[in-house]
């Protein structure tokens, strides 16, 4: 036993745990950086934010020591059952859920609240590896890819029952993974096809649109004449996208601003591309609301200069005058880069993007290490919802994207967020601690 | 599985690195080219908070302080965090005010500022008010008293000397001694208040505060490292003994009038009244406005410094001047006498004199002692006329060099503002006045300093510096010290010892001689205290009024300038009461009571009753009022008249303008018919 377990040690794969410690370390400082007042008298103060994500930082790697004990085996035996209680627990959240600002996504035990949509990305992770990894699945075929995206995203359909957006649109990312996995390379085409689109409706006027659209068929009809003269299923094909392209932009889009949207997503979206909500979307005032200037806008104007004002080299760690005075809203959780990008300036906020970088590209390594598929899988996913939570929290703090609340991984302060992050590494680890066998 | 690497993995590397890449490229261009964040957090988050020092202590020669500064407490409100339920009854009961006046209050609050702001509710809290208010205070969320600092008189005297603070105005904000003030600032508006604004104004400091969402400091700004410390305003210690101004102001009480006492030694003013006086107090806080508008328009003028400002003729105090300079010339002789009969007739007009038994003017002593009149018109032409002049108009500009090196008609340069310099006539004057032809005889008044010749208190008690000291003198001033420091760059100047000509120590010595004499047996007996020899000129003035358009005669000026003790002078007075009579029966007994108390620190008890004779005097005539509503309904006709006169002049401009338009439409109906008939 002593010689496995030593043996278990040395398995287990440094850099990445190192990486882990490094920006959960990093994360209590900015909330540290964030609270400390200089009239306090202890840096241990309990009723202190930074305190209590220390001591989720110590629940989470006594978890950590607990998953690093387990046979890695039990992660695949046990992924479609966990990941059934997993979308239990989500739909019982629906009508259970502690009402916070309009969603219904936190589940209150006695005392103890938490998200079960932070925590089921790590069993949806592992269900969707175990299906890949099924012997009887071939990928290729189109029932099983179907299957794939079912099981990837049934959790975000309960996430957005619950009216928590943005932690559903982060299941969008396992469609990178099935794409490592398999799906046609025209996944990627179209999901950036249709990000622009939606971008270029959002911009654009609608007939502007149509022209630009018919002139672009019109010459990529012209420059390949000679194949569609001989190819008919080329010629539908291209129709068929110009078709899309109009009627996507014409009906689709305008029909989700209407009617699937909320009022704040509009808001923030327009903020976000530098425009004013237009007549048709504007929701008007919901009953009890006070007009006000745009929150989304103030929130992101708070949040670049927060960032801005850092500069190259930072204002020096405990002098955010944006942060320490809580101007940028949620900088705790969801805006905990700007104490970064603000204390710290460029060097230090590019210091730490390269951080998350590197940890990205070793998860990518690892994954392609493994003998097993499960484990490649998960690799895969722990490394696309990292990246996804890491590119959209970035992006909306410096007004790339809009403001989707999403969490800043390991940084951001929050139980739920901090232990799910943790537990995905961990996983991760002790699987990948087990490369040289094959799990099923 | 397979064993060659799947290209999909660099997709989805260079994926990630793209993204971080782009991310990297905004923070680049975000945080190094984008100024306007870093101005923008600095205007949300630093908050320049400007400290204010209190001013500067002023203290007098016995170290009493004279003006200091005493705590205050302003109530501020912020609108926006009055709870709901505020109890406005109750507060309005804690501050004794009617819900009325807390309505118009907030209302006026609201219009001019937004709700979340600190804005006055009521300026200097009285201490019930404010002791009530604490004492609910838990109540009254979005009240705040906030101390601030202001003056205290100590002894409700000496406000011409101290003066006052007030907010400056935007026309003192244009000019470079105003550089460093801002809108809202206070500065020294009079007196030493603004002679010596920069020493007592201190330093104003600067702290740069952190301040959060909510507009709440948050502590200081980097941690205080750009704060500039507040410097206190240095103190001033004065020569001014305030138990004599004090003493000075209670004999000047109902009297209009000036006293000026110096100390010879140094040039140091000892006292300083320009009766009627005012409490200083009235001139600070919020009913400055008020006030100074109710001290403005009394007919006494109490705003007026009558010892540096008021010109008065000197009358016979002159005469002591009229032998120097007649003895210093050499146009007289002390052993010269005149033969005065009751008047002086040599200049075809009749000079009266008060005494008529001969040999009264037998020789200067006696003159000067009786203050013969006679004696000293001659003693001024014989001077004017000497025969080493070539003209009298030389003569007369020597005569003014003198008087100007006595400090008279010209700025003394004593240490608060506004100060007259007097009128010593030279030829220019009579030249203009006399078109030419004049002569001794025309202007033999000045001897016995009436006519032309005007002085103010303080030059008459500088010059008695001078006789005093025998020829030399210190520039008059207050301060003896700026923060403890006796040689401060700014009191250099006082400390020059100016030497008035060259007139032998011998000459002095005859005219202390006749000065004591005055006391001892001529028109000053009065003034005389048991054990100090007191060198002393009394002098009655004539002097005129306009009253309803005429010039009149009005009742004589009572005039008196001494020094005391003659072996070793350590106090020189000039004492002036308007329209009181003889300069004996009033200046002279307060300017020795004056000399006594500075000299003894009490009155003896054998010139109890004078003292008590003095304090009950009341020497204002009923007619100073009527004169000074003639002079104030006089100023504002010439500012009528001139308004009107301006109205008028651009009611002409606007006629002819409104012709020119006449004119044109003249010619263009000219042109019209002239097309039709066409």
């Amino acid at each position: 036993m002593t010689s496995l377990r030593k043996a278990l040690f040395y398995r287990i794969d440094g850099i990445v745990l190192l990486l882990y410690v490094i920006l959960v370390a990093i994360g209590i400082m900015a909330v540290f950086s964030v609270e400390h007042r200089t009239t306090d008298v202890s840096i241990i103060m309990m009723n202190k934010t930074y305190m209590k994500q220390v001591v989720w930082f110590g629940y989470s790697l006594l978890l950590g020591f607990v998953i690093l004990l387990t046979d890695s085996k039990f992660f695949s035996s046990f992924a479609f059952l966990i990941y059934t209680v997993a979308l239990a627990v989500l739909l019982v959240t629906i009508f259970a859920g502690v009402d916070v600002k309009g969603s219904r996504s936190w589940l209150a035990v006695g005392s103890f609240r938490f998200q079960p949509g932070e925590i089921a990305k790590i069993f949806t992770a592992l269900a969707l590896a175990k299906f890949i990894a099924l012997p009887e699945t071939n990928f290729k075929t189109l029932k099983d890819r179907l299957l794939a995206i079912g099981i990837s995203l049934a959790p975000a359909v309960l996430i957005l029952l619950q009216k928590e957006t943005g932690l559903a649109l982060v299941y969008l990312c396992f469609f990178l993974v099935m794409y490592r996995e398999g799906l046609p390379n025209a996944i990627l085409v179209i999901g950036f096809s249709a990000i622009a689109i939606v971008l270029a409706t959002l911009l654009l006027d609608r007939t502007t649109l149509f022209i630009i659209f018919t002139a672009l068929a019109l010459i990529i009809a012209w420059l390949i004449r000679h194949i569609l003269r001989r190819r008919i299923m080329v010629r539908i094909i291209l129709i068929g996208t110009w078709l899309f392209c109009i009627l996507f932009s014409i009906f689709a889009v305008p029909f989700t601003f209407k009617h699937v949207l909320q009022k704040h997503h509009i808001e923030r979206i327009y903020s976000t591309i530098g425009k004013e909500v237009p007549d048709e979307y504007d929701k008007g005032l919901v009953p009890g609301e006070e007009k006000k200037v745009n929150s989304s806008e103030y929130n992101v104007l708070q949040s670049k200069i927060a960032i801005g004002s850092g500069g190259f080299w930072g204002k020096g760690f405990l002098n955010g005058t944006s942060t320490k005075n809580q101007f940028v809203p949620e900088q705790n959780t969801d805006f905990i880069f700007c104490a970064i990008g603000e204390q710290f300036g460029f060097t230090g906020s590019s210091i730490l993007v390269i951080l998350y970088a590197i940890l990205m590209l070793r998860i990518v390594y690892i994954a392609e290490r493994q003998r097993s598929t499960f484990t490649r899988v998960y690799s895969y996913c722990v490394a696309c919802i990292l990246f996804f939570h890491f590119a959209v929290n970035i992006s909306m703090t410096i007004g790339l994207m809009p403001v989707i609340g999403i969490t800043l991984p390991f940084l951001s302060y929050g139980g739920s967020s901090l232990m799910a992050f943790s537990i995905l590494i961990f996983i991760l680890v002790r699987l990948d601690a087990d490369r040289q066998t094959i799990i099923r | 599985m397979s064993t060659a690497a799947n290209p999909r993995q660099y997709v989805i590397s260079i994926i990630f690195i793209g993204i971080a890449s782009v991310i990297m490229l905004r923070l680049f261009f975000l945080q190094n080219f984008e100024a306007k964040y870093k101005i923008l957090a600095n205007e949300y988050a630093i908050y320049k908070k400007v400290v204010y020092p209190p001013r500067g202590a002023i203290i007098d020669r016995k170290g009493k302080t004279m003006l200091s500064n005493t705590l205050i407490f302003d109530l501020m409100v912020t609108p926006h965090n009055l709870p709901k339920n505020f109890d406005t009854m109750q507060f309005c009961k804690a501050l004794g005010i009617d819900k009325r006046t807390y309505i118009n209050i907030m209302r006026r609050v609201l219009e001019r500022n937004i709700e979340v702001r600190q804005s006055p509710f009521m300026e200097q809290l009285s201490p019930e008010q404010y002791a009530r208010f604490t004492e609910n205070a838990y109540l009254f969320n979005g009240f705040e008293p906030i101390e601030r600092n202001i003056r205290q008189y100590e002894n409700a005297s000496a406000g011409i000397v101290l003066g006052y603070i007030g907010e400056v105005s935007p026309e003192m904000l244009k000019r470079p001694r105003y550089v460093s003030y801002r809108q809202g600032d206070y500065a020294g508006l009079s007196g030493l208040e603004l002679q010596y604004e920069e020493v007592l104004r201190g330093k104003r400091g600067v702290h740069f505060q952190e301040r959060d969402k909510w507009n709440r400091p948050s502590g200081p700004y980097k941690g205080g490292v750009l704060d500039s410390q507040e410097v206190s305003g240095r103190s001033l210690d004065l020569y001014l003994d305030a138990d004599l101004q004090a003493y000075a102001e209670q004999l000047m009480t109902n009297k209009i009038g000036s006293v000026v006492a110096i100390d010879p030694q140094t040039g140091g003013i000892l006292c300083m009244v320009s009766s009627p006086t005012y409490d200083p107090n009235l001139l600070r806080g919020h009913d400055r406005a008020k006030n100074y508008s109710m001290l403005y328009h009394t007919p006494t003028r109490p705003l007026f410094n009558r010892a540096i400002q008021a010109k008065y003729p000197p009358g016979s105090t002159i005469k002591p001047f009229t032998g120097l300079v007649g003895l210093s010339v050499g146009a007289i002789t002390p052993s010269y006498g005149y033969p005065c009969r009751g008047s002086y007739n040599a200049c075809k007009r009749s000079i009266a004199c008060e005494h008529k038994d001969a040999g009264h003017a037998a020789n200067f002593r006696l003159a000067l002692a009786h203050s013969c009149n006679a004696f000293f018109c001659h003693v001024f032409r014989l001077t004017v006329d000497y025969k080493d002049f070539n003209s009298v108009k030389e003569g007369l500009q020597t005569w003014h060099n003198y008087y100007n090196n006595f400090s008279f008609g010209r700025l003394t340069g004593v240490d608060i503002p506004f100060e007259n310099g007097g009128e010593v006539p030279d030829s220019f004057l009579y030249n203009k006045m006399y078109h030419n032809s004049w002569n001794s005889c025309t202007i033999v008044f000045v001897g016995m300093g009436q006519g032309e010749l005007l002085l103010t208190p303080l030059q008459m008690a500088n010059g008695m510096c001078i006789i005093a000291n025998k020829g030399y003198y210190f520039t008059p001033h207050f301060v003896k010290a700026i923060g403890k420091n006796e040689n401060d760059s700014l009191l250099r100047k006082y400390h020059e010892k100016h030497v008035v000509l060259n007139i032998p120590d011998s000459t002095f010595n005859i005219v202390q001689q006749a000065m004591e004499d005055v006391v001892e047996s001529g028109t000053g007996a009065g003034a005389k205290i048991e054990g100090i020899t007191v060198c002393a000129k009394t002098g009655t003035a004539e002097n005129k009024a306009p009253v309803n358009g005429e010039v009149i005669k009005m009742q004589n000026h009572s005039m008196f300038v001494a020094f005391a003790p003659r072996e070793h002078p350590r106090i020189a007075i000039a004492v002036a009461i308007e329209n009181a009579g003889f300069g004996a029966t009033w200046a002279g007994p307060i300017a020795s009571l004056l000399i006594e108390k500075y000299l003894r620190d009490s009155v003896s008890v054998k010139r109890k009753p004078l003292e008590e004779k003095m304090l009950k005097a009341n020497l204002i005539n009923k007619y100073v009022f009527t004169i000074d509503s003639a002079l104030r309904a006089h100023d504002a006709a010439v500012y009528e008249a001139r308004m009107e006169r301006k109205y008028f002049a651009d009611s002409i401009k606007r006629a002819e303008d409104s012709t020119l338009f006449l004119n044109w439409m003249e010619n263009t109906i000219e042109i019209i018919r002239s097309s039709k008939k066409k």
